[in-house]
């Protein structure tokens, strides 16, 4: 059988990226006097990418998209600016970028400003929550270990793009961002380090309102 | 040939060692992204000079020190601390720092004897550029993303940092556009130094919250 042009594609999200509280990582390797840039391609290809965002080809939400669907073996060994490029050669190809006659939008959009009004916020400071499931398949900022976890909103951040229809082409369809604080316990169990806790800024769409009084659930000193 | 055509000539450009760069692999990638950078050069939708001016702002201009200027104000400036951690970016336009032309909206969280903060991006790498510069290859890697949310006190045992019992670590995972910022307390023996002297004390690593910052010298 002929093999794909780049293998180095999966057309389902595997979740290689969503790292947090996997298990089996040993210790963090650090360099001493690290250089910005390790080779001159990678300052090349952050600046491409950075064109890219800033000229309004692609937006960093189908950027990111473009960097999860990489091979999961791929992912964990690529190092960083090789994702980038893996997925910027991916994601202009599907954006028609690649293509003769591309045209580049007039006003491209301003890089980094993600704002926008969303209407009236269904919590408030204070409020308990319950996280959904993140959705399979599909770009999410809804990390995996908050999934079914209960916590509490520390903020209301106001109203945001949202990334998981702006990845897909679906736009930006505004969401209210909140910022939720769950304590180690109640998202590791009993092997929670004492003490300790994780704030995370969720989307309204990923939160279901929780009882406010959880008795039987153990809380941090804190 | 210029330089700029020449994707083999990053060589001994840096002066430091460039392993693992050198195998087949990353000259493939180097291939891969030179061709890109051909075609988007030659499709009129990018100019080199343009990709030049990006790569010399993050080598030379946006860095840590950015952020260490930020914490020496707030350190010295009771009013702009205040404004800081109410609204950030604000607060930091009054520094006229270089910061690159980034309007991400950032959040700067303050440690106390009660609360050590520190921040990570679990998801992919997000960081504040704008304050710190690009980040170190340890923050972008697997194991500092999978192990500081479960474990965050062994992780900065690793890095040198015992907090007491008493103190909540509370870690920052970047999961929106909101770049968080770690104001760490100012350390004893700094009572009287001038903004201009604490600059130096604030590393990156007591930005990201894995150290503290540096004592004054005698």
């Amino acid at each position: 059988m002929a093999r794909a042009p780049r293998a180095v594609y999966k057309v389902r999200v595997a979740d290689a990226h969503d790292l947090g509280g996997r298990a089996g990582f040993g210790r963090i390797a650090r360099e001493a006097h690290e250089p910005v840039f390790h080779a001159r391609w990678e300052g090349r290809v952050l600046g491409l990418v950075y064109s890219a965002r800033g000229l309004g080809w692609i937006n960093i939400d189908a950027f990111r998209h473009g960097v999860e669907r990489m091979d999961p073996a791929r992912y964990l060994d690529a190092s960083y600016y090789e994702r980038w490029l893996a997925s910027l050669e991916h994601v202009l190809a599907e954006a028609g970028v690649l293509s003769p006659g591309y045209q580049a939008p007039p006003r491209p959009a301003a890089r980094g400003v993600f704002e926008r009004a969303a209407g009236a916020p269904r919590f408030v400071v204070g409020d308990a929550v319950r996280v959904r499931s993140r959705p399979s398949g599909r770009h999410s900022r809804l990390p995996g270990y908050a999934s079914g976890k209960r916590g509490s909103i520390a903020h209301a951040r106001g109203g945001y793009v949202f990334p998981d229809t702006n990845a897909h082409g679906e736009g930006e369809q505004p969401k209210h961002l909140y910022t939720v604080r769950f304590s180690a316990r109640d998202l590791w169990g009993n092997d929670a380090e004492s003490n300790a806790s994780v704030c995370l800024d969720l989307f309204e769409p990923y939160l279901d309102a929780a009882a406010s009084a959880a008795p039987e659930i153990p809380r941090d000193v804190a | 040939m210029s330089r700029d055509h020449d994707p083999t000539s990053h060589d001994g450009e840096h002066g430091h060692e460039d392993h693992a760069h050198d195998d087949p692999t990353s000259r493939q990638i180097a291939l891969r992204a030179e061709a890109l950078e051909a075609l988007l050069v030659e499709r009129g939708l990018v100019k080199r000079e343009g990709i030049d001016a990006i790569v010399a702002r993050y080598e030379c201009e946006i860095g840590p020190l950015n952020g260490a200027r930020v914490v020496a104000r707030a350190w010295s400036d009771a009013a702009f601390k205040q404004r800081l951690l109410a609204n950030a970016r604000g607060a930091i336009a009054e520094l006229n720092l270089p910061l690159g032309g980034e309007s991400t909206p950032i959040v700067v969280v303050e440690n106390s004897p009660g609360v050590h903060n520190v921040v990570v991006c679990t998801l992919c790498s997000c960081y504040p550029s704008a304050l710190l510069g690009l980040p170190p290859t340890w923050y972008k890697s697997p194991p500092y993303r999978a192990r500081v949310v479960r474990e965050p006190r062994a992780v900065l045992r690793e890095f040198g940092l015992e907090l007491p019992a008493t103190t909540e670590v509370r870690v920052w995972d970047s999961s929106s556009e909101i770049r968080y910022m770690v104001l760490p307390a100012r350390p004893p023996g700094s009572e009287a130094a001038s903004e201009e002297e604490l600059v130096p004390l604030v590393s990156r690593d007591a930005l990201i919250g894995v150290a503290l910052p540096g004592a004054p010298r005698e």
